[in-house]
Formats: structure tokens, sequence, C-alpha cells
């Protein structure tokens, strides 16, 4: 198969960067879309020009580091799949690929196709955690976890902190991520203990970071390789709103 | 965490904006059943309306009440918009709308023109500038044969002009689609929602948002296709004798 890529290129973080038009030939369709890249950039090395950069880690859809826009779209479109999973037979002989880096204040593109996410990990150093003392492995199911509730939170749990949330919003908000990390650990009685701390400083760190407003479109739960539900949302706007109300009385 | 986080945090501001947005449904419901007497004929609309005049008590304390409703939903829609801008200064290339609904992409559009519907209204039917009237008769003399304020006389005699019935129509579409999205966004917001019955709100917001829609918008139609254009009449019968006379 023949692609015309159009793909983003940005020396460095402080470089405008701009879209520039690149051959795939003879690319195998049961390649994966990073397959795809790596045999471009193969030509490019070849040629003595500039790979182009992109950040992939497990390739296996269960690390979260790619993270391309395919056209227009975070993760190329395909329900429930992480870029590096997306393979090229999806596509069309011939057809014009264009390949972004995601968009948002809070994840400065540093190179090509890479931003920064560290935004996340800031978030999640907030209060994504459980705080135990050290000393002896506890007892497997010493603590109860009903059925329901250790679903639930496992559902939370599988987000991969990708980021396609925030480059699929109109806002560039982080609130599906947030929400996701947020309930994983209030759903849990390990977690449930600091789970008011545990809201408040999450939401406020995203804040701080220039993550945009939810305004209940949608679009991060279609793109969501992980498949999280809004429903998470409404959760953590529910825990935020229980915690603001013991704080405030 | 203090109270103030209601007005900072992303999720306060969420809050304000539903809970004000739910006190304007319901003020939109209510005046909806108000409105609707004038089906009922010129006497329970007339009496309505001299009931809420007389009841100045209660009146002002609803407007302005509802004036600060209005005001912090506007500040919190403007400042969470403004926000939402600024979390993405480079747009995309190229960038497809995925699951987003229109009336979602479009709230503060609808917003902002349903506010500007709002001054319209009030200065046609509540401050009653003949300017703004487009029918060249003074609303505010209009008296029913017990010297009440004749709202019945007053709202046929405005929606008798096409261009102001028109001009209703389309906000009451726009509040259509504000509320289509909105209703259910401030359950979410609220949190008040839970994957069991998130699909009925869903619902429970579209059916809403049609009945207000259909509901509002069948009194300027009524008044179109004639209704209640006997009654003003007799009024003008009534004036050609007395000037005969
Ligand atoms: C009769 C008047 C109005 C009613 C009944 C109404 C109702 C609502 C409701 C129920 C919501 C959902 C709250 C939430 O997001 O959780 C909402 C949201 C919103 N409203 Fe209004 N509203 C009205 C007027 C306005 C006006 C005048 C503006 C002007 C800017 C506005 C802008 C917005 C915006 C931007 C949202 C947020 C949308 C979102 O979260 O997706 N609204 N409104
Ligand atoms: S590279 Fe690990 S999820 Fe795609």
């Amino acid at each position: 198969m023949n692609f015309t890529l159009r793909v983003w290129r940005q020396k460095d973080a402080n470089d405008t960067g701009a879209m520039v038009e690149y051959a795939a030939k003879d690319i195998i369709a049961d390649m994966s879309f990073l397959e795809m890249l790596d045999v471009v950039n193969e030509g490019l090395i070849a040629k003595g020009e500039e790979p182009i950069a992109f950040d992939s880690d497990c390739r296996e859809g269960i690390c979260g580091t790619c993270s391309l826009v395919i056209n227009g779209i975070a993760h190329g479109g395909q329900r429930g799949t992480t870029a590096c999973q997306l393979h090229m037979r999806h596509f069309e002989d011939g057809q014009t690929i264009t390949i972004e880096p995601w968009r948002a204040r809070a994840f400065p593109v540093l190179k090509d196709l890479v931003t920064d996410r560290g935004a996340f990990d800031r978030i999640v150093q907030a209060g994504g955690f459980i705080s135990v003392n050290t000393g002896g492995t506890p007892d497997a199911n010493a603590i109860p976890v009903g059925k329901v509730e250790s679903d639930k939170a496992m559902d939370a749990a599988a987000c991969i902190g990708c980021g396609a949330c925030v480059a699929a919003c109109k806002n560039a908000s982080a609130m599906l991520f947030v929400a996701a990390k947020v309930s994983h650990l209030n759903l849990l009685p390990q977690g449930k203990v600091e789970k008011d701390k545990r809201v408040t400083s999450m939401v406020t760190q995203m804040d701080a970071e220039g993550f945009g407003n939810c305004t209940v479109t949608g679009s991060c739960e279609a793109v969501c390789p992980k498949e999280i539900s809004l429903n998470f949302i409404a959760r953590m706007n529910r825990d935020y709103g229980v915690a603001l109300l013991k704080a405030s009385t | 965490m203090n109270i103030t986080n209601l007005f900072r945090s992303s999720v306060g501001k969420k809050f304000i904006m539903a809970i004000t947005g739910m006190a304007l449904f319901l003020f939109v419901v209510l005046h909806l059943l108000g409105n609707l007497q004038i089906f009922l004929g010129p006497e329970a609309i007339n009496r309505y309306g001299a009931f809420l005049q007389g009841n100045l008590e209660l009146i002002w304390p609803a407007r302005i009440g509802l004036l600060i409703i209005v005001g912090l939903h506007i500040w919190s829609a403007i400042k969470l918009a403004v926000e939402n801008r600024a979390a993405r200064p480079q747009p995309y290339a190229q960038q497809e709308i995925v699951a987003a609904s229109y009336a979602s992409r479009t709230m503060v559009w609808s917003g902002f023109i349903i506010a500007a519907f709002i001054i319209y209204h009030l200065l046609h039917f509540t401050v009653q500038v003949p300017a703004v009237n487009l029918t060249g008769k003074n609303f505010t003399t209009l008296e029913d044969a017990k010297n009440q304020h004749d709202v019945f006389r007053m709202m046929v005699i405005g929606f008798q002009s096409r261009v102001v019935t028109l001009f209703y129509i389309f906000a009451m579409w726009l509040l259509f689609l504000h509320l289509s999205h909105g209703v259910s966004a401030m359950f979410q917001s609220l949190g008040w929602k839970s994957p069991g019955y998130g699909s009925l709100i869903a619902r429970f917001a579209v059916v809403a948002s049609w009945l207000i829609f259909v509901g509002y918008i069948s009194i300027p139609i009524a008044v179109q296709l004639g209704y209640g254009s006997s009654y003003v009449n007799s009024f003008n019968v009534n004036a050609l004798q007395e000037v005969v006379k």
C-alpha cells in the first residue's frame, strides 16, 4: 500500500512547526500505524534526514505512550484502540493521512509528535495513591471488596493515561482522566479513607495545569482506547461536591 | 478546601452553572404554564397578570432572584469558556467532530442569543416600550372590561406582527437546543447520575425541551392563525362606535 502523509514537524519546544508531506511507499497492510512510521523513518534516515519523532513503548495497547491524532481523531478513530494497535488495512490505498500531536496548553510539544504529558504525572502525584505504613505484606483478602464495586474500580483503573481524552475534547479538558484516577481509588475500601482529600487535590492540580472544563460533549469517551465511561466524570463531580459540602460545614 | 472553591475550581463553576441552569429551567417551565392560560381566554390570563402585578412583595424578590441567577449563569459560562479557549492555544490542522452533538458545541452561542432575546422580551412585554413591538400600539394603556391591564390583548396584538413571531420562534428553537443538552449536562455536572438511569436522563432532557419548545411557540402560532383576533377587534368596533357617537 502507498500513502501520502501530512505530518507535524517541529524541531523543539520553541520552534513554530509546520505540516510536511511525505510519501509512505510499499507498506504492508498488516503493519501497525507505528510500524508504518518506522518504515518512513528508515527512508528518511537513509536519505540523511531527521526521522519523525513520535512516542511509543509497549506497542500492544497497554502503556498509553503512543499519542497520535490521525486524520483529526485521537488514536485514529477505531473504537477502543490505541494508535499502536491500529493497522494499515483500515486505511485506503493511496489515501492522504494527517498526523498531529496531542494539542493542549498543558501538553506542550517537545518535538514533532512528542508532547510532554508531565501534567498527568503531577495530577497523580497530587492524590492518585493511598497512604499505607510499610511493614509485612498484608494478607490477601484481609479487606473484603464487593464484586460490583471492584468491577467498577477495575473499569476506571483500565485508564492507561494516554491523554486522548484531552486531545479529543474541544476544551482540552482532562476530566475523564482525572475522574478515572479518582474513582478507581475512591471506590475501594483502601482508597475511601482519603476520598475527599484525593478528589480535591487532584481537581486542584488539574486546574493548575491549565486544562479546560468539561462541557459533556462525550468526545473523550468516544476516543478513549479503554472506553472509560463519562459516568466516571459524574461520579468525580459528586465526590467533589460531597468534599466541598463537608469542608464548608 | 473551602466554599471559595465553588467559585474558583473547574468543577465548582460547573456546579454554579448547573444549579443556576436548573433554577432557570424550572422558571421556564412555570412561566410556560402561566402563559398557556392565554388559551383559557382573556379573563383567566388577565386575572393572572393582575395577580402578579398586585403582589409586588412577591414579584420583586422573584425578579431580583432571577437576575442574580442569570448573572451567575452567564458569569460562569463566560469564565469557563475563556478557560476552555485558553486550554488549546494551537488548533489542529485537521479535526473531526467525534460524538459531540451540535447543541453541545454551541452552548455559549445559543446562550448569548437567548440572553439577547430575554432583554428584548422584557422590553416588549414587561417594560412595554412601544418602539420595540413593531405594531405602532402602546401596550401600557390596554385595559379590559374590569379596568385591568389587558394582557390577552397585548399578547394577541404583539404576535400579530410576523417579524416578532418569527424572532420568538427562533429564540425558542435556540432554547430547545440549549436545554436538550443543558438538562442532561446538569445532572452530569452535579453527579446526580449513575449508569442505570443515564439514558433516561438524556431522554428526559430531550422530551422536556421539545415540550417547552412546542408549548411556547403554540402561542404566537395560534395568534398568527387568528386566535384572539375577534376579541381584539371587538375593542376596535367599540372604539369606532365611540367615534361615530
Ligand atoms: C432561559 C435561560 C436559560 C436556561 C433555562 C439555561 C439552562 C441551562 C442548563 C440547564 C444548563 C446545564 C448546566 C450544566 O452545564 O451542567 C446550561 C448550561 C449552559 N448555559 Fe444556560 N440557560 C439559560 C440561559 C443561558 C444564557 C443567557 C447563557 C449565556 C451565555 C447560557 C450559557 C450556558 C453555557 C455556556 C452552559 C454550559 C454548557 C455545557 O456545560 O456544555 N445559558 N444552561
Ligand atoms: S505504545 Fe503502548 S499503548 Fe501504544
